[in-house]
């Protein structure tokens, strides 16, 4: 059964000039929906108006999402005063459910209660947010960085806290916005991997101009450009719980495809 | 350490170099040497109108940095608030304050108040003009990160844009705790008989110029000294806060 995680149907104009020809973006049960395209084709605007956050950019038609997303971006958005522990809980802070500004150091004071969600997942076994957020950050690696300021950490290490801060947020649908275009191309792969690894089940766009991203991550491969979004055919199925392996002849060739794709 | 030491010395030379050429009077620059009698002979009086200025100064900042700092966040919130009060903020700021004294005193006496009304007045604009610069340019990926979470305006402004804006919030005290103790003498010049500002008129016309040099070397002092106190103090705070 498939069912509509979220929808974008439409077309956007920046002043006059048009950005996008009509397309129609529909996000349909857990995977990986990779939208690819090279820059300014408004790949990050379609992403955006299914966040609900301002795109500068003018937009005719629909944009359906029936529960809450998670983001995360080329742009880690880590808040420079709180460690990693505090950037990842910091969505519960920002909804209240977490009543003190720093998490404090004895887990017995704490007065707030679980972090709420209107889909909790089975496969999360702490309900407490800091036991939560200690097992995310353990997940991606970062156990030893856990009280650690963004500042003193790696431009991968900093991607990482943000993927365990949007884990911790718990969604069903998670948009990620070229997130990992700006780490080199070791740490990128590794992100791919972990990325896929802990991003299982869920529902996720990934935007991205890199075709070798596309390529090892896409469930679906959607290609945007000035005439408008085509669904590009993906050879064989993704492994389940991680990205296709970046050597593969295969996977090379849909990379080499997609650039034509792209070019053309 | 030393090249403070120096400057001041060459400084003294220098004043007291232009009495002996120029043959200046004392009751038109009086020499160093006169000056650092004055001062030590009537060194409790000065200090009791120190102490006046300084309580003043220390209350008007106070009250006058959270006025700024409570319009900013109130600013912060309202694009359409800010529209309206920007221009009355920057048209009070066209008003000097050497024409608004005679009118504080006359409304609020010759005590206390309007000296630290004058201070206030002065203080507030560049903590409420820097607080909300800041608190306008928090980065936009926390705010879409924030938004995405669903995380309310009040919040948002508590966690995020206060924070990101303390170090403009601090550029704005610095600057404020310098102009001061210029609002306070502004304030005793004008009324009452108490306060550094009062004796420097007082003195001033009884042609005791030396007193009046005597006074305002307390003054500066005072006003460094402040200006360092509360520099340090929000240094440490904001070192605190990680921000």
């Amino acid at each position: 059964m498939t069912t509509t995680t979220a929808l974008v149907r439409g077309r956007a104009w920046v002043g006059e000039t048009p950005l996008f020809a009509p397309v129609e973006l529909r996000l349909e049960g857990a995977g990986w929906t990779c939208l690819l395209g090279p820059s300014g084709v408004g790949k990050s605007t379609i992403l955006r108006l299914l966040a609900g956050l301002e795109t500068g950019a003018r937009f005719e038609g629909e944009v359906t999402r029936i529960q809450p997303v998670a983001l995360m971006a080329q742009d880690p958005g880590l808040i420079p005063w709180l460690d990693v522990t505090g950037n990842v809980t910091l969505g519960a802070r920002l909804r209240g459910s977490l009543q003190a500004s720093f998490l404090p150091k004895h887990p017995g004071e704490r007065r707030s209660g679980p972090v709420e969600g209107p889909l909790r997942r089975g496969a999360e076994p702490p309900a407490d947010p800091a036991a939560r957020a200690a097992a995310l950050i353990e997940a991606v690696g970062l156990a030893d960085r856990a009280h650690h300021l963004p500042a003193n950490l790696s431009g991968g290490q900093r991607q990482r806290a943000a993927l365990a801060r949007t884990l911790f947020e718990d969604r069903p649908l998670v948009l990620l916005d070229e997130p990992f275009s700006a780490l080199d191309a070791r740490t990128r792969a590794q992100m791919q991997d972990l990325a896929a690894r802990l991003l299982e089940g869920r529902t996720v766009l990934l935007v991205t101009h890199d075709p070798a991203e596309a390529a090892r991550l896409g469930d679906r491969i959607l290609l945007l450009r000035e005439q408008g979004l085509s669904e590009w055919p993906v050879p064989a199925p993704r492994p389940k719980a991680a990205a296709r392996p970046y050597d593969a002849p295969e996977v090379l060739a849909l990379q080499a495809e997609l650039m034509r794709g792209m070019m053309a | 350490m030393r090249t403070v030491a120096a400057l001041i010395l060459t400084v003294l030379a220098l004043w007291q170099g232009v009495i002996w050429l120029a043959g200046m009077p004392p009751f038109l620059l009086p020499s160093p040497a006169a000056v650092a009698e004055a001062l030590w002979l009537n060194r409790t009086e000065i200090a009791r109108h120190a102490g006046f200025t300084l309580t003043e100064v220390v209350l008007g900042f106070a009250l006058g940095s959270a006025l700024g700092a409570a319009l900013a966040v109130a600013m912060g919130f309202s694009q359409k608030l800010t529209g309206v009060l920007r221009p009355i903020l920057t048209f009070s700021q066209t008003i000097p304050v050497f024409a608004l004294a005679p009118i504080l005193t006359l409304w609020l006496g010759f005590g206390m108040a309007p000296k630290i009304a004058v201070t206030v007045l002065i203080v507030f604009f560049p903590v409420a003009s820097a607080f909300l610069d800041g608190l306008m340019r928090t980065p936009q990926a926390a705010l879409d990160l924030a938004q995405v979470m669903g995380a309310g305006r009040i919040r948002i402004m508590r966690h995020l844009r206060i924070p990101a804006a303390l170090p403009s919030l601090a550029t704005g005290l610095r600057l404020a705790a310098v102009y001061a103790p210029i609002g306070a003498v502004i304030g005793e010049w004008v009324g009452g008989a108490r306060g550094l500002g009062a004796l420097m008129i007082h003195a001033n016309g009884r042609m005791k110029t030396d007193l009046v040099f005597a006074a305002l070397l307390v003054l500066s002092v005072m006003t460094v000294i402040f200006a360092r106190a509360v520099a340090l103090a929000l240094h440490r705070l904001l070192r605190r806060y990680g921000v």
